[in-house]
């Protein structure tokens, strides 16, 4: 995995994002997701596989009660579910919504 | 199935098709994408649910005749995004799609269904399914639905770019498949030879190489993207609120829960009743003794003991169903994953668990919602201490005869107390064990991601609905009926036998295989207060928990009536001190005192192991329980 760091000035995690947030996924880095469930490599083909691929455009529409812990995540053509925790591996631009 | 034929449908092999062997068409798509309204569309009735040998994978076969004549297998398989399989399930998927499986499901061709308003994971998968070397075909299914969202897909331009076949259909309109279906007659018509499989586990650079691929044939074809459905979006603005949502929710599952516990009741009386008629009069039959006792006790009983549980399981898969048709179960997923997983269980674990209070069998069968199997497991492990049904008729007895009808604090009834302190031990024993499970048998303390996605919402169909609970009330009476008789009719034996001699002055049952287990366990109860009345109730109370009391009845020679557990109250009372009864309700928050819950933990398990991890498991924590509460009570001079 190439070294992304780079891109943490100008973007913000996902899993940091606030309900309203809407962006553009920037690049995937696993490094962000070191408390996730699973190994970088397996978290990163899952989140391929739901549609979290660089370009993609994305909204965060609905976080849970309990430290706004699940997020639904608009992605494309689809809303996916997921933890902040696991989000946070999923580096978007800049958008609207964030202070 | 297809006898020695299957031999020419061996994988790999290639060339032309028998004409005597149906072709094996299989479905796969994307979780949500209407797969199974299309099976059920192609197939009708024509269907079985049986399982993958040696998994509680859900094995959906079809029989099919195309308007060429042609007759064909379908083989709904498990939604996948990907063939690389991350769940039992997805691995049955990979591997009937890549002929690994017995050859009776190996496909002769692939038909890949999208949901046309989300076609863009969809196109991943195809593109996935294309290397695998047999033929595929893509199914636009809920097309309407798209249409209706201003969604406009070039089909031939999209069928030229995937060098596929490409029809469109909606599963729920009648001649909503005559696409599918002449497009199954024209390709399976061809004589098409398999190319070898160059399909791998794709890693993650192939996987956004793929994606990008699917992206760039999505901006190809899709000449109106359209925006997410506007219905959905106001539903979720309400089900989805942090607060109100979780309210809702908490109603919908009161609804639930009183339905499966209130509503099945009138049913459940009246086949209890059915078959207790039934037994009397094989009772009444001029058969010898023991083949009547055999007849009444044995089978009837036992085979009432089970078909009894159909009304709640009928009930709960019909809300269960109802609720995933909708769209809305991921979303209750979603509201509840962080207090589940506080506990260490998915958030999907909720409704399995909740239903336990009706009943544990049904909630354990409902434990197939959840995709891990680790989750799953820890799941149906502590669905039996959730407090079902079938206590309270013991919790009744004991609190109504021990416990003072007075008022604690100026207006809580005690006796209503203790009921509610019953029902939170099983509730704080079932999140304890969870928590336990997690940390020490699978070491995991972040464990399975909580990753899915929350379908657009869709008015359920009342055939699908029909057909999903009549395959579920079928494999019940199957897989539940056979073990779970071979138990009762144990249970009979041990009870019944050997019978009394001669001029017996005492019950039956004193003279049976039981008391002697009674007897000889005595010692291993005594620090518990119990006594052998007591462990000889227990083993006929395996059957179901509530033919305790019936028991009790019989070893303290109380005539059956109508006040029956009234007057074996008062004779309890006599016989056992405060510390045994507080004991004995301690025991039966814990105890696995069920044989068909247990039952069905081995069927829906595939194997004896985890029966007996929830055997032993909660035989250590009943006794624990039971000992604790008896030791002390004894120690406050309740003894």
């Amino acid at each position: 995995m190439p070294d992304q760091t780079i891109f943490r000035h100008r973007t913000i995690a996902l899993g940091d994002a606030p309900v309203g947030y809407r962006g553009q996924i920037v690049a995937l880095d696993m490094n962000g997701a070191s408390d996730a469930g699973l190994p970088g490599s397996e978290l990163e083909r899952r989140l391929i596989e739901l549609g979290f691929v660089e370009g993609a455009q994305v909204e965060l529409l609905h976080q849970g009660l309990f430290g706004g812990d699940p997020i639904a995540v608009r992605v494309a053509a689809s809303t996916i579910a997921l933890r902040r925790r696991e989000a946070k591996a999923v580096l978007v631009s800049i958008g609207e919504g964030v202070p | 199935m297809n006898g020695p034929l299957d031999l020419a449908l061996s994988p790999g092999a290639s060339g032309p098709l028998s004409s005597q062997s149906a072709p094996v068409v299989a479905l796969v798509g994307n979780p949500n994408c209407g797969k199974t309204a299309l099976f059920n569309a192609l197939t009708g009735s024509r269907q079985k649910v049986a399982n993958y040998p040696g998994v509680t994978v859900e094995k959906k076969t079809g029989q099919l005749t195309t308007p060429g004549g042609r007759a064909i297998r379908i083989v709904d398989l498990p939604g996948t995004y990907s063939l690389r399989a991350r769940s039992p399930d997805e691995e049955i998927t990979r591997d009937v799609v890549l002929g690994r499986l017995s050859s009776d499901v190996t496909p002769d061709l692939i038909v890949c269904v999208a949901d046309a308003s989300n076609l863009r994971l969809a196109l991943r998968l195809v593109l996935e399914l294309k290397r695998v070397g047999r033929p595929v075909l893509l199914s636009l299914n809920m097309m309407d639905i798209a249409r209706k969202r201003g969604i406009d897909i070039d089909v031939e331009k999209l069928s030229l770019a995937l060098g596929l076949p490409v029809v469109s259909s909606v599963a729920v309109r009648r001649g909503g498949t005559d696409g599918l279906l002449a497009e199954l007659d024209r390709v399976l018509g061809r004589d098409v030879a398999h190319q070898p499989s160059d399909w791998h586990a794709p890693d993650a650079r192939e996987l956004r190489g793929t994606q990008r691929e699917a992206d760039r044939l999505l901006r190809l074809v899709l000449r109106n993207e359209g925006r997410l459905d506007p219905g959905t979006a106001k539903a979720d603005a309400i089900l989805l609120h942090p607060v109100a949502g979780i309210v809702i929710l908490l109603a919908i599952l009161f609804v639930m829960f009183q339905a499966v516990f209130a509503w099945a009741r009138p049913l459940m009386d009246l086949i209890s009743d059915g078959f207790t008629w039934f037994g009397a009069l094989v009772g009444s039959a001029p058969l010898p003794e023991v083949l009547r006792s055999f007849l009444k006790d044995g089978v009837i009983a036992g085979v009432g003991s089970v078909v009894v549980f159909l009304p709640q399981i009928i009930i709960l898969f019909f809300f269960i169903l109802l609720l995933e048709d909708l769209g809305y179960m991921a979303r209750a997923a979603f509201l509840m994953d962080k207090i589940m997983g506080g506990a260490g269980l998915h958030g999907r674990a909720f409704i399995p668990l909740l239903s336990s209070f009706a009943c544990a069998i049904p909630g354990i069968m409902a434990t197939r919602v959840i995709d891990d199997r680790r989750d799953r497991l820890t799941t149906i492990l502590v669905a039996p201490l959730m407090t079902c049904s079938a206590r309270i008729p013991v919790y009744t007895l004991i609190i109504s005869a021990f416990i003072p009808d007075r008022e604690v604090w100026g207006f809580v009834g005690l006796q209503g107390l203790v009921m509610f302190g019953l029902y939170a031990c099983g509730i704080l024993g079932a999140l304890t064990v969870s928590f336990v499970v997690k940390r020490l048998f699978w070491q995991t303390t972040s464990g399975e991601p909580f990753m899915l996605e929350l379908p657009d919402y869709k008015i359920p169909q009342a055939k699908s609905l029909a057909l999903g609970i009549w395959a579920r009330a079928l494999a019940f009476l199957k897989r539940a009926g056979t073990t779970i008789l071979s138990m009762m009719i144990l249970i009979w034996v041990l009870a019944s036998f050997p019978t009394p001699p001669e001029g017996a002055t005492e019950p039956a049952i004193d003279y049976s295989f039981a008391a002697t287990i009674g007897h000889a366990i005595e010692p291993v109860t005594k620090p518990l207060g119990f006594n052998w009345q007591i462990n000889v109730a227990l083993i006929p109370g395996m059957a179901a928990r509530e033919v305790a009391v019936g028991a009790l009845g019989t070893i303290y020679a109380i005539d059956a009536g109508k006040e029956e557990a009234e007057k074996i109250g008062q004779v309890l009372t006599g016989q056992w001190s405060l510390a045994t009864a507080l004991a004995l309700l301690a025991w039966y928050i814990f105890a696995p005192q069920c044989a068909s819950t247990l039952a069905v933990i081995r069927r829906e398990t595939g194997g004896w192991k985890w029966m007996a991890v929830t055997f032993f498991y909660m035989l250590a924590l009943a006794y624990a329980a039971a000992l604790l509460v008896f030791q002390v009570a004894t120690a406050l001079g309740a003894g």
